[in-house]
């Protein structure tokens, strides 16, 4: 498992576990249960951590999928700078904010799952990797040359395929007349 | 089981409809996770597909997604786990009240405090008010084997995403094994038999109907109402998964029987273009075209089978395999082979491997077409390397008559480096088709469909050669991608009132367009019949 990229799994599990947080919280608010400001603590939590970790990070090797409409969530998390940047803070982050979900039944189950997000992050972090943003590349194309503004107006001087197979064969019977002259560009 | 008669009248008393709203999840989950296990046995699908082949080839294609099914499947095991355990929040809840509102006139009550004698006939699995739902739990069977299933399930789901799978192979592999943790909990789940209801002995001593109301009566001499006695249900998912768990074992079984045959590598070829070629033989080992199996090497993981597929044909005595150099284990299989030495490696160096196989996939139904379309993207010409061979063997060897009249060939490929090995093969075809005046019999086109400035100057400058410069074949590389839509019209006007069999290996977006393609195509004479690769 050499070139394993933890980040990549902890941020699936966080994302689960946000949405799983939220859900709780939703069910324990509607249903007014005991406990239920735990509950509303949950979808707040539940919210904020799934807006940290929806954008992917950029991959250290091969090529990075971002999520659909990742990039506005890109720059704001972009603009915390370290704090979001190291994988330690995200960590010790995300084990603090699931210790209240422990206290009421409907969000046992974020905060077990946020948990283990918070170890995977913390074996990435000891691992060195970090998160990076994905912005869009820019592109550094060389301008186009001057010749190549218009669209090609006389037809190639090659012969069409029947032709070019026939002079292979019988290079007599394959004589043919460009319909233009051809001359050099120069 | 039906929640919504007598025997559950008074559980409903406590719970309302969230019992229904749990169970209910409950009987589809019994069944979504008797279905799971079964589309994973690979040999078990080879076993049917090989029979049913003979009845109906349109049923037999179905086994070919096997993969889709089980996603699918999980898709349900997700949801249906999701409705169970909010179902279940509130159900807890409900208890947690009954135990709390400690009032005699409040019928919960009075239901939650029967049976803390002998706590035996019990309703409420809550049997005090000095807890809370999370430690309930925590402490009884059913909540504990849920916590662990519904984290192995979490696990399972969240390394199964495609960028975990594509990439982190061994990630999702291993804690897929976190299945065989959901399946012992699941079993047990039930055990602690925590859903009561009114036993039959009770029913006829406290009818619901006339006694719910009289609850300050029961039990006094003069009243006709009993106090209820209460029993759950034995467990009964084990009915389901049992016979399913058994297949998978066996499946299991099979496999570790068959990496245990001895397998030789006999030839290691390396290709430029980063793939592997090895030649093996094992006693006993029969194919048919297009199929694929399974190789671990221990010296590599002693956990790990990976899938490749066969690019021999049937006819040779050895079978061989195309690997492509992509992640780890390739990379390790690779060392181990010898290719980052400069020398030749020892034969007896050579690393012991296990084949598990081989599987069939759709490749095998080739030869039951009298037209064939083979369309392969990349390195998914490798089951088509396997057919062609085949076909070649069977024309000159045994002269058999082969019931495909006419194949098309269509490569499309991204770089030039990739023809290397492939044009080799090709070119063989060529010779040998021209020198038994067979020209007629394979039509190839090869797409490029990347190429760099550079590679375009050479291109122009040897147009004229009568051989291709990129693959040294008499037919010439075309450039860009095929338009299908020419393509399949031309076909179908050349071949009509016969079914064309088209066959492809590659991504999922030229799947899409090619099935469009065959269903517009196929009209009153000419039918496109669409086989797709399962990797």
């Amino acid at each position: 498992m050499g070139k394993i990229e933890w980040a990549m799994w902890a941020n699936e599990q966080a994302l689960a576990s946000g949405l799983i947080l939220l859900t709780g919280g939703i069910v324990g608010v509607a249903g007014q249960f005991r406990g239920w400001e735990f509950a509303a603590y949950a979808v707040a939590a539940g919210v904020f951590v799934c807006l940290l970790e929806y954008p992917r990070s950029k991959r250290a090797k091969g090529t990075s999928m971002e999520r659909s409409g990742q990039y506005c969530f890109t720059v704001c998390v972009k603009s915390f700078g370290p704090l979001t940047r190291n994988y330690y803070v995200r960590a010790f982050l995300h084990a603090g904010i699931c210790v209240p979900g422990g206290f009421m039944l409907a969000t046992v189950l974020g905060c077990v799952c946020l948990a283990i997000a918070s170890l995977i992050y913390l074996a990435a972090a000891i691992r060195g990797e970090h998160w990076e943003p994905i912005l869009p590349r820019k592109d550094s194309r060389k301008p186009v040359a001057e010749s190549i503004k218009n669209p090609p107006q006389n037809p190639p001087p090659r012969p069409p395929p029947e032709t070019r197979r026939k002079q292979a064969k019988d290079v007599e019977a394959a004589a043919y007349d460009n319909p233009m002259t051809v001359t050099d560009d120069e | 089981m039906a929640f919504l008669v007598e025997r559950w009248f008074y559980t409903r008393v406590l719970l309302g409809q969230a019992l229904s709203w749990a169970r209910a999840p409950a009987a589809c989950l019994n069944f979504n996770c008797m279905l799971i296990l079964l589309p994973v046995c690979r040999n078990l699908l080879s076993l049917l597909r090989g029979s049913i082949q003979y009845c109906s080839r349109t049923a037999a294609r179905q086994l070919d997604r096997n993969l889709t099914f089980h996603k699918l499947v999980a898709y349900m095991i997700a949801f249906h786990t999701a409705v169970h355990i909010v179902a279940h929040l509130f159900n807890f809840e409900f208890f947690m009240d009954a135990q709390l509102k400690r009032n005699s006139s409040y019928l919960p009550f009075i239901l939650s405090e029967i049976g803390t004698g002998d706590n035996a006939s019990f309703l409420n699995p809550i049997r005090s008010n000095e807890t809370s739902p999370t430690i309930v739990m925590f402490t009884t069977i059913a909540g504990l084997t849920g916590v662990a299933i519904t984290l192995a399930l979490i696990l399972i789901i969240t390394s199964s995403m495609e960028v975990i799978r594509r990439s982190y192979f061994e990630v999702f592999w291993y804690t897929h094994h976190l299945f065989v943790i959901f399946f012992i909990g699941l079993v047990f789940h039930g055990y602690g038999r925590i859903v009561r209801g009114q036993t039959p002995g009770s029913l006829r001593t406290n009818r619901p109907d006339r006694c719910a109301n009289r609850f300050d009566d029961w039990g006094k001499n003069e009243s006709d109402c009993a106090v209820p006695e209460f029993a759950g249900n034995p467990p009964g998912t084990w009915k389901w998964v049992v016979g399913p768990m058994i297949l998978y074992v066996c499946e299991r079984l099979v496999r570790i029987y068959r990496s245990h045959q001895k397998v030789v590598i006999t030839k290691v070829v390396m290709h430029p273009s980063k793939t592997l070629e090895l030649q093996m033989k094992k006693k006993g080992f029969r194919m048919e075209v297009g199929q694929y199996v399974f190789i671990q090497c221990p010296s590599v993981s002693r956990l790990e089978w990976h899938p490749f597929t066969l690019t021999s044909a049937p006819e040779e005595d050895y079978f061989t395999a195309h690997i492509r150099i992509v992640g780890d284990w390739t990379q390790a299989l690779y060392e181990a082979c010898g290719g980052d030495k400069p020398e030749q490696q020892e034969a007896w160096k050579l690393p012991k491997v296990a084949i598990d196989g081989p599987f069939g996939t759709a490749s095998e139904d080739v030869f039951r077409y009298e037209v064939v379309m083979l369309v392969g993207a990349g390195i998914g010409v490798t089951p088509f390397a396997s057919i062609l061979k085949s076909v070649w063997y069977k024309h000159i060897q045994n002269n058999q008559e082969v019931f495909t009249k006419k194949i098309y060939f269509y490569w499309l490929c991204p770089e030039t480096q990739a023809f290397e090995w492939f044009a080799d093969l090709l070119q063989s075809l060529e010779r040998q088709m021209a020198d038994r005046d067979m020209a007629d019999f394979l039509s190839y086109n090869i797409y490029l469909t990347r190429w760099k400035e550079t590679e375009a100057a050479h291109f122009r400058v040897h147009h004229e050669a009568e051989n291709d410069p990129i693959t040294g074949l008499k037919q010439k590389t075309l450039y860009g991608k095929p338009n299908w839509d020419n393509e399949f019209t031309s076909i179908a006007s050349k071949h009509p009132g016969s079914k064309v069999g088209v066959f492809l290996c590659g991504p999922p977006q030229l799947g899409k367009s090619l099935e469009k393609q065959c269903l517009s195509h196929s009209e009153a004479d000419v039918k496109f019949i669409f086989n797709k690769e399962n990797f």
